[in-house]
This record gives structure tokens, C-alpha cells and sequence, in this order.
């Protein structure tokens, strides 16, 4: 019996597991991305939480502007998309999605700020791979993570989590993600969180 | 006494949890090869009525593709994350248009896409933005993705279709085809649809 027992408990895993496949598929990000392993989901604990304000912050761009999160208060909502690191597999298939939402996010009066602890140039080079990316990517390079390390999402290997922060027109944090680094967080549920901001 | 019931439960929660989740389908190390026959893929049925009317389906819950009723059916698999899928979109979609606007072929050749990793709502973004014309299907769980090999993506599986049932694929290869035109009579040769 506890044989059986044994055999029924192996079915059941073997049932409950689904694909686990996480990487980037795109053929053209075939040759140039960096196959990093499965990592520690979440290394970090970020202090913030829903209803604070958001840290205010200023970073370079790529299109070699300033950009400073106080300057859209009072105009624009505001949604922080921090990924780990460019040429990486999941971060290479998430902003590109973004891209097609574009209509979506000016209906919703927000924009999009994309935020990774890489340099200027490399993040140029990595978004250009993508063919190009409409809002602003922005450095937190130097000094080193600080903007992330504020919002408490830089991790001990000097990368930040993959978070999203939705900000309203009033910098308040109103939705955040601090997401598992190995997975692409939900569009979906990002969008529906921007539409309630608009009821 | 107590094991036999303990047994019963685990026996009967078994059941449950086998009713409700379909059977895993089976993942495949490699991309299938001309010649091949399709791995076992088990495709959610399209919600709109006008693509069920397409692809000649009257399945409520899944379909495969050797289901369709076509003799040639064209696989992309994409994602909407995928800036290579974007960038092949009106291509694809031009490469519909074609075939549509020939009364014989329109019969004959049908065109589906498969969203790797995609939700229902990722599926229908990339529909909207690109204004697809042709049923995209979700795959959220990647397991249609396993199962044909974890093929890099856009991905395209071109699959002869024979009056007696039986099915080859006919053409598989990941990136993007080029020139809709040339494509399609390629596909019309290799098909000996021509």
C-alpha cells in the first residue's frame, strides 16, 4: 500500500509540473545575449511600500538629457520599469513589449521610465539591438545603483531586482512589483493597475 | 483501515486534479524537420466565431493543427515580446493578404500564429497593434512552445495536409521568410500545390 502510496505522490509532481522556461526566444537575440542561470528570485528588501512617495530622482538618459521624476508631478503618471541588466535574456523581451503599448500608456497619461544600473553607452547598444525603445532609458550607473539602492531593490551583485513602481500625477507609489528576476512581470496586470488610476 | 482511506483520498484527489488540467503534452529537444509530422499540439479554440469559421473548426475546448481544415497550414510562432516577431508582422500580414486575395488558395492555405509564453491579453495586443488578421492563439505556459522544440522565435512551420488525414511538416525555419511573395511560391512548390 505505502508503495502505491509512493507511485500516486510521484504522479502528482510529475502532473504539477509545467514549463519552466523563462529565457528569451527571439532569433534575432540568438547570438548576442548573455545565458545567465536561474538566480536568487529576490535579493533585496525594499523599504517602500504602496501610498508613500516615491523617492524624487534625477539620471541620464540615453538621449543624453537629464531626466528628473519631480518634473512630471502634477502632469504625467509615472511607471519605473528597473530590470537587472542589458543583453540579458528576460530583460531583452520585456521592454520590447512596452514598445507596442505606446498608444496605451499616452491614453492613460503616463509615461514610461526604463531604468537599468548598466552605463550609457551599453544601453544605447542594447536598445538600438531592439530597434529602438520610445520612452526614456535612463543609467544608474554612477554613482553606483543609487536610485535603486533608494528604492531598495539593489541586489548584493550591484544589479537591481526587475520592478515596477507606478507612481500617480501626485508621486505617490500606487503599485509595485518587485518581481521574481527570472520571469517577465504581467503586462496585464500593470495596465489594469495604470486604468484604475484613470477611474 | 486508515490507510485504505488515506489511500481512497489521495486516489480521488488524483482524479480532481486530472479532470481539470489537460495531460501535459510532451516536450521535444529539437525544432520538428521537413518530413516530420507534427509533435502533438493541443491549441485553445479561437473565441472570435469568424476564426473558427477560418480555420473550419467545431471543437469547443482545443484543436490541433492537422484539425484544420485547409491542405496547407501556416505556423508562426511568436511573441509578443519578441522585437524580430514585431519587426516580420506586416509580412505576415501581407503574406495573408495574398493568399486571400486568391480565390483558390484562400481555400487551400490558412495561417495561424502561436504566442510563445504569451496570455490571452499579450496575444490580443500584438492582434490590435499589427492589426493581425489571422487567429493568433495564446500559449502562456510555453508548453505548445516545448513541445515543438523550443524554437526561437518568429519560428515558422509550414504543414502538407493530405485528404487521407496523415500530415508533413514541409518547411521549419526560425527568423523571418523575406519577401511574402517569394515565400508563398516556395511554399506552393514544396507543397506541389502549384
Amino acid at each position: 500500500m505505502m508503495k502505491m502510496l509512493i507511485v500516486l505522490i510521484c504522479a502528482f509532481a510529475i502532473i504539477a509540473a509545467d514549463s519552466t522556461f523563462a529565457g528569451n526566444t527571439s532569433e534575432g537575440f540568438k547570438d548576442s545575449i548573455f545565458q545567465t542561470q536561474n538566480l536568487k528570485p529576490i535579493d533585496s528588501q525594499s523599504p517602500i511600500k504602496i501610498g508613500d512617495k516615491a523617492p524624487d530622482f534625477t539620471l541620464p538618459s540615453i538621449g543624453g538629457t537629464q531626466v528628473s521624476l519631480g518634473s512630471y508631478i502634477g502632469r504625467k503618471n509615472v511607471v519605473l520599469s528597473f530590470v537587472p541588466a542589458a543583453w540579458t535574456p528576460v530583460c531583452s523581451e520585456q521592454w520590447p513589449g512596452y514598445n507596442i503599448l505606446k498608444d496605451e500608456f499616452e491614453r492613460l497619461e503616463t509615461v514610461l521610465l526604463g531604468i537599468t544600473t548598466d552605463n550609457i553607452p551599453t544601453l544605447f547598444a542594447w536598445t538600438e539591438q531592439m530597434g529602438g525603445v520610445w520612452f526614456p532609458v535612463l543609467s544608474d550607473f554612477w554613482p553606483h545603483g543609487a536610485v535603486s539602492r533608494e528604492y531598495g531593490i539593489l541586489r548584493s551583485s550591484g544589479v537591481s531586482e526587475r520592478a515596477l513602481f507606478l507612481i500617480d500625477k501626485r508621486g505617490i507609489i500606487r503599485y509595485m512589483d518587485i518581481h521574481d528576476i527570472n520571469e517577465r512581470p504581467s503586462t496585464e496586470q500593470l495596465m489594469k493597475e495604470l486604468a484604475k488610476l484613470k477611474e | 483501515m486508515k490507510q485504505r482511506s488515506l489511500f481512497l483520498f489521495l486516489a480521488l484527489a488524483a482524479s480532481a486534479l486530472l479532470l481539470q488540467k489537460p495531460l501535459p503534452m510532451h516536450a521535444a529537444p529539437n525544432p520538428p524537420s521537413e518530413g516530420d509530422s507534427l509533435p502533438e499540439m493541443r491549441l485553445p479554440v479561437p473565441q472570435k466565431a469568424e476564426e473558427l469559421d477560418y480555420l473550419g473548426i467545431s471543437r469547443k475546448d482545443f484543436f490541433t493543427i492537422p484539425e484544420v481544415k485547409a491542405e496547407l497550414v501556416i505556423v508562426e510562432v511568436f511573441s509578443m515580446y519578441c522585437p524580430h516577431c514585431q519587426k516580420e508582422a506586416p509580412a505576415v500580414n501581407e503574406l495573408y493578404k495574398m493568399i486571400e486575395a486568391d480565390q483558390e488558395l484562400k481555400r487551400r492555405i490558412k495561417i495561424i500564429g502561436i504566442g510563445a509564453g504569451n496570455s490571452t491579453y499579450e496575444v490580443e495586443t500584438f492582434k490590435k497593434h499589427y492589426s493581425v488578421p489571422f487567429p493568433l492563439v495564446p500559449d502562456p505556459d510555453y508548453k505548445t512552445h516545448d513541445a515543438i522544440g523550443k524554437v526561437r522565435t518568429p519560428h515558422f512551420l509550414v504543414v502538407r495536409l493530405q485528404a487521407d488525414g496523415s500530415h508533413k511538416v514541409i518547411y521549419s525555419q526560425a527568423g523571418g521568410f523575406g519577401e511574402p511573395k517569394e515565400f508563398l511560391n516556395l511554399l506552393l512548390s514544396k507543397s506541389k500545390m502549384k
